[in-house]
């Protein structure tokens, strides 16, 4: 297990690399940079451009030198905890992004949650009631769920909670807790604007699960074991739960790795429409205005995120299947 | 399984059959099961198909929702940029059958439109003194048929003086019926051209990794886990906005069909690569290696037509994924922008609150992403079982 854990954390190194390479490839992809941009519309307007200023950043930034060399900085200064500088919000980049990753993180953690919750009894309710009328409407809400673009959903939800909940509409939070410190009516508030994007952002994932699981269990019925273990005289919900059940289980943990990248996408334009605080409006406005920094430091954690949630997993899965840990790889 | 509970059955009595043994006879063969031996892969795949009633009914609507794309003019009742200045935001508006309990052709009521002063709203209420027969073949607004010839012939128009705003207006007074009847050669098309590129894409490299093996396969296999580590959102973002602002609506939509296959590609790699490790296996394929055959004639002649089915079912399933990412691409003001008309752009009106709650019409364009993403998952689903003949 030890040696599994050594490798498995050894990989995440030259994957992260690679990652902050195509991330320094993507943001420098716009021609130009903030500051050329910054001074025409400056100039345009007639207004005076701080060229002290403007040097002291572009000499800090390396934006002269050439490309390799701006990604050495940047690298460098990632590696140590400085994450570059907001040409925006003429702030550090850290400052600018506070709490925000942290709030992508417990929305994301809390859609994964309510994923399993849901998927767990629908996709074994789906394959122990085969082809019944309850598993041919269960199917068919999955396939909506699938189909439905996410945003669209978002926007009907928020509508309906603000019709006949009186949700506020918008935010994380009611507009009177902002910037207030943290208190139970805050958390409260929190936990009542919170469902509607846990449900929106859950949707497409729940479904693609309890298709799987659907699927894994009743590839499990059908094997032996099943049969002898209800000929010997199991009953039906013990012998589902002792066998075919921890079989099946393994795509719950092994699907992190696929479900963190899928739920942080959608969660990032399901953000931009309820305008929640988290990394997703931030990062459109970063790509908008060509606030690279911002946008590289953004796109970098939420890579972060889904690196580590695959590690986890992973560790995860070894843990519960020594098939996985003495191979050493997740078998596909 | 049913019990088998209850008296024990008498064993059966030792049987020899009477009849005279011939080891040459062979087993009689109708002329259907024949005809189901020797039929190519393809055919048994449609038979297959065919028994997955869902699969073929969605393969019908996606047959004529690609059709209608040729032909989107002759079928919208008005052209894309016609704006009705006294209708702005009118609703949705019914086409009846009866007036006064009595059959009658086909007809709309008039709209009446009034500034609500108190609140400043828009509304209509449906005229039903005034009755617009609808015409059908009929002349209407004048279009350029591709590029070929000017026509203003339309399947559908609005009785004289009348209107026929099916789906509503939007903010401008354009008919939201026409206008998604246009945006489905947008929208349906760049999962298309995705595709073609993903598919490229999955193939070279899915295939380079199964054949060779070895240094190039875990090359290719991290080159996809790092790109699949990616959000895929965030990421079609950040590569649309770095788009030129400069560049033709053509060529933004053809970036962003690049951009959409970019990330796409690396499933359908994976497909490829598990598919090859498996054929590079069998004896047909070594019996063209001893041959002295090429690799690149290996793969092109006996390796790709044997996974084609299979490369076809997948890549059906993730054309939605495309449209989806389209769709969400151009609601951010990130993909394709306005006067290109997709359902996206359509619905990046619908972005408010507001639009909800007030002009909820405006949200039909969704229902239509719906549909289609529905329809390519249902026959993808069928695909994938009838890729499997032998199965």
């Amino acid at each position: 297990m030890f040696y599994f854990f050594v490798r498995r954390l050894a990989v995440m190194v030259p994957t992260l690399f690679v990652i902050s390479v195509l991330i320094f490839i993507i943001i420098q992809l716009p021609p130009g940079d903030y500051l050329s941009t910054l001074v025409s519309e400056l100039e345009a307007q007639g207004e005076n451009v701080d060229q002290e200023k403007l040097d002291f950043l572009r000499q800090q930034y390396g934006l002269d030198q050439p490309l390799l060399q701006q990604y050495a900085l940047w690298l460098k200064g990632m590696l140590q905890g400085d994450f570059g500088y907001s040409f925006e919000h003429n702030r550090p980049v850290v400052q600018v992004v506070g709490d925000q990753v942290l709030l992508s993180v417990i929305i994301a953690f809390a859609t994964i949650l309510f994923t399993w919750v849901v998927a767990f009894p629908i996709g074994v309710y789906s394959a122990t009631h085969q082809y019944s009328t309850g598993d041919h409407v269960l199917t068919f809400v999955g396939f909506l769920g699938l189909a439905t673009p996410n945003f669209l959903l978002a926007l009907i939800l928020m509508y309906l909670a603000n019709v006949y909940f009186g949700t506020s509409i918008g935010g994380l939070m009611d507009p009177k807790y902002l910037d207030q410190p943290w208190s139970w009516g805050k958390l409260v508030s929190i936990l009542e604007h919170l469902w509607v994007p846990v449900i929106v952002i859950g949707t497409s994932g729940t479904a693609t699960l309890i298709r799987r699981l659907r699927a894994n269990l009743l590839d499990e019925l059908q094997k032996a074991y099943v049969v002898t273990a209800r000929a010997k005289g199991l009953s039906e919900t013990r012998l589902l739960l002792k066998y075919p059940m921890r079989v099946a289980l393994n795509p719950f943990i092994a699907d992190i790795g696929n479900l963190l990248p899928a739920l942080l996408s959608s969660a990032a334009i399901v953000s931009v429409v309820l305008s929640l605080p988290t990394t997703g409006p931030l990062l459109l406005k970063a790509l908008q205005s060509q606030d690279m920094y911002l946008a590289g430091f953004l796109l970098m954690c939420l890579s972060l995120l889904t690196v580590i949630g695959m590690f986890l997993s992973d560790l995860a899965l070894a843990a519960l299947d020594p098939r996985i840990r003495l191979t050493g790889g997740r078998q596909k | 399984m049913s019990d088998h509970r209850g008296p024990a059955p008498t064993p059966l009595g030792h049987y020899v059959s009477d009849a005279p043994f011939d080891p040459s006879e062979t087993e009689e063969v109708t002329a259907e099961q024949e005809r189901l031996y020797t039929s190519s892969g393809w055919r048994l795949m449609w038979l297959k198909l065919k028994r997955h009633r869902l699969a073929v009914y969605s393969g019908y609507v996606l047959i004529a929702l690609y059709g209608s794309i040729l032909i989107s003019e002759f079928l919208a009742p008005y052209s894309l940029t016609h704006r009705h200045t006294d209708f702005i935001y009118a609703p949705p508006q019914g086409i009846h059958l009866f007036h006064d309990g009595k059959l009658a052709a086909p007809f709309t009521y008039g709209l009446k439109y009034r500034l609500n002063m108190e609140n400043l709203r828009r509304e209509y209420t449906t005229d039903e003194t005034k009755r617009y027969p609808v015409r059908f073949l009929c002349r209407g607004d004048v279009y350029d048929f591709w590029g070929l010839f000017e026509a203003s012939l339309h399947l559908l128009c609005p009785g004289e003086g009348g209107t026929l705003f099916l789906f509503g207006t939007d903010r401008l007074g354009r008919d939201l019926f026409s206008r998604i009847i246009y945006g489905a050669r947008i929208s349906l098309t760049v999962g298309l051209f995705g595709i073609i590129f993903s598919m490229v894409l999955g193939i070279i490299f899915g295939g380079l990794a199964g054949y060779y093996g070895g240094i190039v396969d875990s090359v290719v296999q991290r080159l996809i886990e790092v790109i699949r580590s990616f959000p895929e959102l965030p990421l079609w973002m950040a590569l649309s906005a770095a788009l030129p602002v400069t560049w033709s609506p053509i060529l933004i939509y053809f970036g962003i069909t690049l951009i959409l296959g970019l990330i796409d590609w690396t499933g359908l790699a994976r497909a490829v690569r598990s598919k090859f490790l498996a054929l590079r296996e069998e004896d047909f394929t070594a019996a063209a290696e001893l041959m002295g055959a090429r690799p690149s004639r290996i793969i092109a002649r006996h390796l790709v037509p044997n996974f084609t089915s299979h490369l076809i079912a997948s890549a059906t399933l993730s054309i939605p994924s495309m449209i989806l990412g389209e769709t969400a691409l151009s609601f951010l003001g990130l993909g394709l922008r306005p006067p290109v008309t997709s359902w996206g752009v359509l619905l990046s009106e619908a972005q408010s609150i507001n639009a909800v709650a007030l002009y909820p019409w405006l949200m039909i364009p969704g229902l239509a992403v719906v549909v289609v993403v529905l329809t390519f998952n249902f026959l993808g689903d069928g695909l994938r079982d009838a890729a499997d003949p032998y199965h």
